[in-house]
């Protein structure tokens, strides 16, 4: 092990918010040319761990060495300098502008007082190079997909500073397949450069595809560093949950008691709904007590299938039934008082309204049904939100809380509640585990579970096959915006995917 | 957790789980903190700095005069200058909130003084208009009559701005620079291209009037604020202003229609700028176009800013608001009290909104939480030194 030296040993790292002991007694260490896995449950540590090591805060305690000098990271701007670079989940990128304006803002290269196109153009170019990609520099960003445009912000960050360290922060969050394929492929090549990279991400399948060595954080202390072929993927989870393997084992045995799909009337029935340019016309069934799962690639259609479903989009040829009756006016108000509830998928953007407080948020749903002038009084809005909050376990001071200040899985949880409160039929869950920790996840999982054995019928939607094919009754399978399968019962996962992928 | 679920299934519907939960109580937080985070807080900070300045520097603002058992001196003035832009600030607060703007207010006020000024005065159509018929003090249509006219003339001025804005997808600021634009000439339409003196006693009450001692305008924004506040607060209308404001898609999402919400501020913005022209012609006795409530929406966005509403939207309040507007005119009285010249008001007015913008800052914010953490942090110092 001595044979490849440390880039970064991290030692002894504590740090202490008022109230809250973010990091205690760390140690970390970043070799040359490997990929180490950064995990733990959101409030686990990592983000910390981070801000500590680009110099975005400064621990109370503990000594951090570069390349077995100690050194003190005073700022973002100085942790560049040392070599540390940071790309983050979302792209801090101007999409207005070209790729090479991107790659060189702030370092414009100037010829007679004003900017030097070619030049500036060329390093943009050589830059990408380095991870073997080749676009025109020249065109906007946002003409660019999500993947080449982290890429761009790598090469960015890369530029700058000349990086030994690159530390990905959920870079695959909102990729697809081919897309983080082609970001593991550019991490490769970096290491073999002699980086070391930090890769922190939810998605463990992808942690055993790429990442050298893992490092578990639980609670701000420090579970273990590993060596991923080491570590079986359940034990990994056992770790950052500090549970034991077996008590994993009996939660995936849930779906089982929920198996039992009555052969009555669907609650919603699709006939060839479509809208063009979104999706192609699809037949969809939904049964009382039913989990249907949407399985696809991202861009496959699965959330304009929801938006259709929610009447967020109206679609253009097709009918959809609700109940016995045909659908005739398309809004997400409609939806809502015929019982049908939609999670975007946007979490951010399209579900929180993050400056408003827990309780308000819970209860938007159910007044927008109520309408303007049946106002639920505050002590009634404190009742129900008290009540989502226990039920769920939302973990917050109080429900006057604002919900920007909680976590992911939280929020989603708070989402969740507001459609619950209106006491919806019809629940279509649009990616509700992206980006939350894997014990919301599970907690998450379960309660769809439990909402299904009350009779409610649920759409759930996840770009992670496993989870889909754990907690859905029926699958249905789509691909270029068209459904491709539909499975009933068990499958096995490489049905489905080739299904996906269309190589069946 | 089953069990449990299928309660909280009941529990929109019913308020029977509430006697089982028992009454929640919202945490209690500090008297001071309260303060200190209420939304009321600077507006009225920036109200007593005024006064105490005029303490020292104009003694005689603070007299107050009985006259015929009408009070007279210069805190009535404020109050009563300041009554129509209080109205306009309390429609701009909702418009605001919705992430809105509107320009066209000082527009709304022009439409709506020139409606009365016509009804009033017989000089329809292409009458010559003699200083007879303009000093008759009578009316060709009864007040009640007018009254509605001026309300209903600015109320749909502000459909127009709503429909524009929701219906159309119109950016706020261009929707309502329309009328900005078009109101003043609609205005003069009206009145045939003419300032038109009012000369009808009974309409000069909501101006210039007395009720118990106090003027008439007063109890106007009094009342408009009751109003306004009950709309607000009591529907969900408030709430669903302030969630679209913060996030017109998440809203849309939630099923929060969004379109009516924006048409609603819109539109009582525009009747509030009514009352406003009705207020400002009768104290006037007089409806010229061009000039009245001029930079009346310049003034009332002022007032929504400092009563601590975000100009891109979401929690708002309307009495800050209202005392940001008279922290304008308590100002410009003051100014004119002190006796700085008319004509370098507005560049004194400039000082105001300078201050109120360093006040407001991110910056200042940051540096006053930060003198406060600081002045906690020497309480229980003790507690952490334990630990260690």
């Amino acid at each position: 092990m001595a044979a490849v030296p440390n880039l970064v040993t991290m030692k002894g790292i504590t740090k202490a918010f008022p109230g809250v002991v973010a990091l205690e007694d760390v140690d970390f260490a970043l070799r040359r040319g490997e990929i180490h896995a950064l995990m733990g449950e959101n409030g686990a540590g990592k983000s910390t761990l981070i801000k500590v090591l680009t110099g975005v805060e400064h621990p109370d305690s503990g000594s951090i060495e570069l390349e077995g000098k100690p050194i003190q990271v005073r700022s973002p701007l100085h942790s560049q300098e040392l070599g540390i670079s940071t790309v983050y989940q979302e792209v801090n990128l101007c999409t207005n502008i070209s790729v090479a304006e991107n790659i060189m803002l702030g370092r414009e290269p100037y010829r007679f007082g004003s900017i030097d196109w070619k030049t500036m153009n060329r390093s943009a170019k050589t830059a990408l190079k380095r991870l073997d990609i080749e676009i025109d520099v020249s065109r906007p960003l946002a003409e660019y997909s999500l993947a080449i445009q982290q890429m761009v912000a790598i090469a960015r960050s890369l530029e700058i500073s000349g990086a030994k360290i690159l530390i990905l922060d959920e870079p695959t969050s909102s990729l697809d397949a081919n897309e983080t394929a082609l970001l593991f492929d550019v991490m490769r090549k970096l290491k073999g450069e002699g980086l070391g990279i930090v890769f922190i991400t939810h998605f463990l399948e992808q942690v055993y595809r790429i990442a050298d060595r893992i490092t578990v954080l639980r609670n701000g202390k420090l579970v273990g560093t590993y060596d991923v072929a080491s570590l079986p993927r359940l034990e990994l989870v056992a770790k950052m949950l500090g549970r034991s393997v077996t008590e994993l084992d009996a939660m995936s045995q849930v779906k089982t008691q929920a198996e039992q799909t009555q052969a009555v009337k669907p609650v919603v029935q699709a006939n060839a709904l479509g809208l063009h340019g979104a999706l192609e016309p699809l037949d969809l069934e939904l049964h009382r007590g039913e989990v249907l799962g949407l399985a696809g690639l991202l861009g496959s259609g699965r959330t304009e299938t929801a938006n259709l479903l929610f009447g967020v989009d109206a679609p253009d040829s097709g009918t959809l039934v609700v109940k016995d009756e045909a659908v005739k006016k398309f809004s997400p108000n409609e939806s809502l008082k015929r019982g049908i509830a939609l999670c975007p998928e946007d979490r951010k953007a399209e579900g929180v309204v993050g400056e408003l407080t827990i309780r308000e948020n819970i209860i938007l749903a159910l007044q927008a049904r109520y309408g303007w002038f049946k106002f639920l009084d505050k002590q009634k809005q404190y009742t129900i939100a008290q009540e989502y909050i226990q039920l769920l376990g939302i973990v917050a001071p109080s429900p006057d809380q604002l919900v920007k200040n909680l976590s992911g899985g939280n929020q989603q949880k708070v989402i969740l509640a507001r459609w619950l409160a209106t006491n919806p039929d019809v629940l279509i869950l649009d990616e509700p585990t992206r980006g939350i920790d894997v014990g919301a996840k599970a907690e998450i999982q379960k309660l769809v579970l439990q909402l299904a054995a009350q009779n409610k019928s649920i759409v759930f939607i996840s770009s992670e096959l496993e989870e889909v094919l754990r907690i859905s009754q029926r699958i249905v399978v789509l691909r270029d915006h068209k459904k491709a399968a539909e499975f009933t019962g068990t499958v096995d996962d490489q049905t489905v995917m080739h299904a996906m992928a269309g190589t069946v | 957790m089953t069990e449990n679920l299928s309660t909280a299934k009941g529990a929109s519907e019913s308020p029977a789980s509430a006697q089982t939960m028992g009454r929640f109580r919202p945490p209690r937080v500090p008297l001071f903190k309260r303060v200190r985070e209420s939304a009321l807080f600077w507006p009225l900070a920036a109200l007593a700095l005024i006064l105490v300045f005029d303490a020292f520097y104009a003694p005689s603002f603070f007299r107050i005069e009985i006259q015929d058992g009408h009070l007279y001196g210069n805190l009535i003035d404020v109050v009563n200058n300041a009554a129509p832009l209080m109205l306009v600030a309390i429609g701009m607060t909702l418009v605001i909130a919705t992430g809105g703007i509107d320009l066209s207010v000082g527009a709304v006020i022009a439409i709506s003084a020139a409606m009365g000024a016509v009804l009033i005065n017989p000089a329809l159509g292409n009458q010559l208009i003699t200083n007879d018929i303009l000093t008759r003090d009578a009316t060709n249509t009864p007040l009640p009559l007018i009254v509605l006219a001026d309300l209903a003339a600015g109320t749909l001025c502000g459909l127009w701005n709503g429909f524009l804005v929701s219906r159309g997808r119109i950016q706020p600021m261009v929707a309502t620079l329309i009328l900005m634009v078009a109101g003043r000439g609609i205005a003069q339409l009206i009145t045939n291209g003419q300032i038109m003196t009012i000369y009808y006693t009974p309409y000069f009450w909501f101006g210039n009037g007395f009720i118990l001692g106090l003027p008439v305008a007063i109890y106007i924004v009094v009342g408009v604020l009751i109003l306004a506040w009950f709309v607000v607060r009591k529907t969900s209308i408030g709430l669903f202003i302030e969630s679209v404001g913060l996030n017109a898609k998440s809203s849309y999402y939630t099923g929060i229609n969004e379109k009516n919400v924006k048409l609603f501020a819109y539109t009582f913005c525009g009747f509030c700028g009514a009352i406003a022209g009705l207020i400002l012609s009768s104290n006037l006795h007089s409806s010229d176009a061009n000039n009245i409530g001029l930079n009346y929406e310049l003034d009332a966005i002022l007032a929504v800013v400092m009563g601590g509403t975000l100009m891109s939207g979401g929690r708002f309040s309307l009495v800050a608001s209202a005392i940001g507007a008279l922290v304008i005119w308590t100002f410009t009285i003051t100014v004119y009290t002190v006796g700085v010249p008319a004509n370098a008001l507005l560049a004194a007015k400039a000082v105001l909104v300078l201050a109120v913008i360093l006040l407001y800052s991110d910056y200042t914010r940051r540096l006053l939480n930060r003198f406060e953490r600081t002045d906690r942090k020497t309480a229980p110092s003790t507690d952490v030194e334990q630990r260690v």
